[in-house]
């Protein structure tokens, strides 16, 4: 074991940076990271082992012991909950004999929750050995188990079709569904790699900058910060040697769009970042995925290989001289924060993925201390279209203060989930039209860290102007019980998720949690609600887009549900304390055969 | 380098160097802004939250932020105290802080600004926290009861390869502070003093070191924190 380890560090030069990918061989190699070797990693990169234990510690993929020989990882997520997750679990637990959060005893199953891992629209979903498991139902499972118990390499347990387009490919075969459900006008429009990249090198790089600054693309993850402007203050910058990074990190639950582009079309991705790489000057990318799509590996590294061979990255790219532009993938290893661009950088760097103080920017300050632009996956695929077929071309799309089209993420309560391609602009009612869903009580826009609307906001347009939203909508039926369903399941994610550095984020979710508890278990009183809404404001005061937003679901939820909540609380009285003593010392009444006089 | 700098705390004209972070740009114009993970000397990690202001109507820590000329900061106002209020409320409960029984009582920042802030009995239900007394250490005790994860000792005790003593284990609630065993069986005197002093809290404690200052000539015995720089 010692020696694989040591070999693997010499692989990455025994650079700290590389200490993500360095873990990610270990564990790949040896199923976990030994304990008992974490001091001799720590010496190899010259740093303490707390200073190790620090990283490997934070992610959740990272295991410093055996999780089985089968690690099953089934997603928590609140479109699983939907789909019958809890009968899933179960079987799961019963064939299996152990419960979740353990390994079996003969060290043959390991069966762990995990927070969405982008299959949002064809729950329930699991990554088992780094294979992906769709639309799980309870006879599957019983089959499942089964399979591994004749020891059956996962590969081999699909009964299924792999899914369409290239996730039936060689290097993907995965059962994987696109849900491809309306193809629009920027993504979907005809594509010959190469085509924004050689016209590009024809305009002064400064042009290109000038060019995207002038189409009004703005950050498709969700911030909507404008592409040309982080371009070009990154241009400025004094320092010469500057990074370009794909941020392929979707973790906002309900969002799966870069997925299917990562699948589908993931040469404009990187052909978006080549253009980058030559406005401002930038010679290397990278490419910083989420690592529950591991499964895309292969196929993304060949996709690499095959643009080296077209020359359409590494040197004196499509003939211009000097013009030198990589691209390398880097795998995260479970961490929702590390979508947060600072964090991914620190992620990136080998280190726990917590954001940095702004400023500096990263534009200013980035990867290892230089200039970096980080854009996410669809920002870059459509640079490559507006750079082909020009600024005006895309502001012609959309309205007027949100240009070009926007790719939807839709699950939960519908006749179609899957991806959407649509000009910004559309109402959700147009929306829920166009994806065949009724009787809708609720609509969660933008994720967890978005807003959960109600039927009186349905005209309510996706845009700038209104509703800017990295794409994620999940609906509600009128049969879903809000509060316990979908504002716990959300709480629950940015309790797990909160990177713990910011005092406000590490400690308030947790106790709306509880309050939120006290109130579903019929202990509530008007009070509670109110202090739901003022507890919650010192997240605001957190660093960064996950602390400021970790109230959202209860904050948003009480605006636009508030009856739901006083239909929870007692009207008769105006304080309890939660506590209920005869309910404490029942189990401890029923051992000793006693009662309380309480 | 030092080009000096105009800006505006809560109407008063303050002038410091360009360039220089908030808190420090304040002190120097007698305006105390409320710190606990910031420390003199450290690169700031704005990990409290407490010293919060609004620089031209934006939440921004002042631990991290450099001043400009023309900035108008908001820090003494009534919706700015009561968060800061609710954040050492947090500290309060999610730890188990019992602070008659502390060694550092008296010299401990978060019961100093307990204080200030008027903190009666906590809005917040306490946690109660199960965590242990880390006594394995010859020179220090780590009480992990205290810890308010400020990372202070983290930033500051490092040995002269730069490798740090302490640092984070795990994440969110379950975050906690851990020191290095190596390092830790090397540990001259003077380092086991310098981290029991850059600790705001009595979470790293020297040891076979109780009580040495009597009551009344402790740090903040007779005056709330921030005075010092109010009232230069």
């Amino acid at each position: 074991m010692k020696t694989t380890v040591n070999k693997i560090i010499k692989k990455y030069k025994n650079d700290r940076y590389r200490l993500m990918d360095i873990l990610l061989d270990i564990q790949e190699e040896l199923g976990y990271i030994p304990e008992d070797l974490n001091q001799m990693i720590a010496d190899e990169l010259s740093i303490s082992k707390v200073e190790l234990d620090e990283t490997i510690s934070f992610y959740h993929f990272l295991t410093q012991k055996p999780l089985g020989e089968y690690t099953v990882y089934l997603n928590n997520s609140v479109t699983a909950g939907m789909m019958f997750r809890e009968d899933v679990k179960k079987t799961f637990e019963e064939q299996s004999g152990v419960l979740f959060g353990n390994v079996s005893s003969d060290g043959l199953i390991g069966l762990f929750d995990t927070s969405c891992i982008g299959m949002s629209d064809q729950e329930p979903a699991a990554i088992i050995n780094n294979v992906m498991f769709t639309n799980l139902t309870p006879f599957r499972v019983k089959e499942i188990v089964a399979d591994m118990k004749e020891g059956k390499p996962v590969e081999e347990m699909h009964k299924q079709n792999f899914g369409g387009g290239k996730n039936s490919s060689d290097l993907i075969q995965a059962v994987v569904k696109n849900n491809i459900r309306r193809k629009g006008p920027v993504l979907w429009d005809p594509y010959e790699p190469g085509e924004g990249l050689r016209k590009s090198i024809t305009m002064e790089p400064g042009d290109v900058i000038e060019e995207i600054k002038n189409s009004h693309l703005r950050g498709r993850g969700g911030a909507g910060f404008p592409t040309g402007l982080k371009w070009e203050f990154c241009n400025k910058s004094r320092e010469k040697e500057r990074y370009i990074f794909c941020n392929a990190d979707e973790g906002e639950p309900g969002t799966f769009k870069d997925r299917v582009i990562l699948t589908e079309m993931p040469k404009m991705v990187f052909e978006g970042m080549a253009i980058a790489g030559y406005a401002v000057g930038a010679k290397s990318g990278v490419v910083y995925i989420r690592y529950e799509y591991l499964y895309l590996r292969k196929y993304l590294e060949n996709t690499l290989s095959e643009l080296r061979k077209a020359k359409l990255l590494g040197r004196n790219i499509a003939g211009k001289n000097g013009f030198d532009f990589d691209i390398r993938i880097q795998y995260g290893a479970g961490a929702y924060i590390c979508g947060e661009e600072s964090a991914l950088l620190e992620s990136a760097e080998g280190k726990r993925g917590e954001p940095r103080d702004r400023p500096p920017f990263p534009v200013e300050k980035g990867f290892k201390g230089k200039p970096t632009i980080i854009n996410n996956v669809e920002t870059l695929a459509k640079v490559v279209k507006i750079i082909k077929k020009g600024s005006t071309w895309f502001t012609n799309l959309g309205t007027q203060e949100s240009a070009g089209t926007k790719l939807l993420s839709i699950s939960g309560d519908c006749r179609f989930p899957g991806v959407y391609e649509i000009e910004w602009g559309h109402s959700i009612y147009d929306i829920l039209e166009m994806v065949g869903a009724t009787d809708v009580q609720a609509v969660q826009v933008g994720g967890p860290s978005g807003i959960l609307i109600n039927p009186n906001q349905l005209p309510r347009k996706l845009g700038y102007e209104d509703l800017g939203t990295g794409g994620s909508l999940i609906i509600f039926h009128e049969s879903r019980n809000l509060i316990r369903e979908v504002v716990m399941n959300f709480t629950e994610f940015f309790i797990e998720e909160s990177c713990g550095s910011c005092s406000t984020c590490r400690n308030t979710p947790f106790i709306l949690k509880q309050k939120l508890e006290k109130i579903l278990d019929g202990h509530g009183v008007v009070q509670d609600i109110d202090d739901l809404v003022e507890w919650s404001k010192n997240l605001k005061f957190s660093r960064c887009g996950l602390g400021h937003t970790a109230g959202n679901p209860i904050i948003t939820s009480i605006q636009n549900f508030r009856h739901l909540y006083e239909k929870l609380v007692q009207r008769d009285r105006d304080y309890d304390t939660g506590f209920n003593l005869a309910e404490s010392v029942k189990e401890s009444c029923e051992a000793s055969n006693r009662s309380t006089v309480v | 380098m030092s080009n000096k700098v105009k800006f505006v705390i809560d109407g008063k004209e303050c002038q410091s160097d360009e360039g220089k972070y908030l808190v420090e740009a304040a002190k120097d114009n007698g305006v105390y802004i409320p710190t606990l993970c910031n420390y003199e000397g450290l690169k700031p990690k704005g990990s409290c939250r407490i010293c919060t202001v609004k620089i031209n109507g934006r939440l921004a820590t002042a631990c991290t932020s450099p001043v400009h000329e023309g900035m108008k900061i908001e820090n003494y106002t009534a919706e700015l105290n009561e968060v800061r209020k609710e954040i050492i409320e947090l500290l309060f409960v999610s730890g188990n802080h019992f602070c008659p029984a502390c060694e550092k009582s008296g010299n401990c920042e978060l019961q100093a600004l307990g204080y200030r802030y008027e903190m009666m009995a906590p809005r917040f239900p306490f946690a109660f926290p199960i965590r242990e007394v880390d006594a394995s250490y010859p020179r220090i005790i780590k009480e992990q009861n205290r810890c308010i994860l400020c990372k202070r000792c983290m930033r500051g005790i490092k040995d002269e390869d730069g490798k740090s003593y302490f640092a984070y284990k795990n994440r969110g609630k379950d975050s906690l502070v851990v020191a290095d065993r190596k390092l830790m069986s090397a540990m001259s005197p003077d380092k086991a003093k310098e981290a029991m002093e850059i600790c705001p809290v009595g979470s790293i404690l020297v040891r076979e070191k109780g009580w040495d200052e009597p009551i009344g000539t402790r740090k903040y015995d007779n005056a709330p924190i921030g005075s010092e720089i109010e009232n230069k």
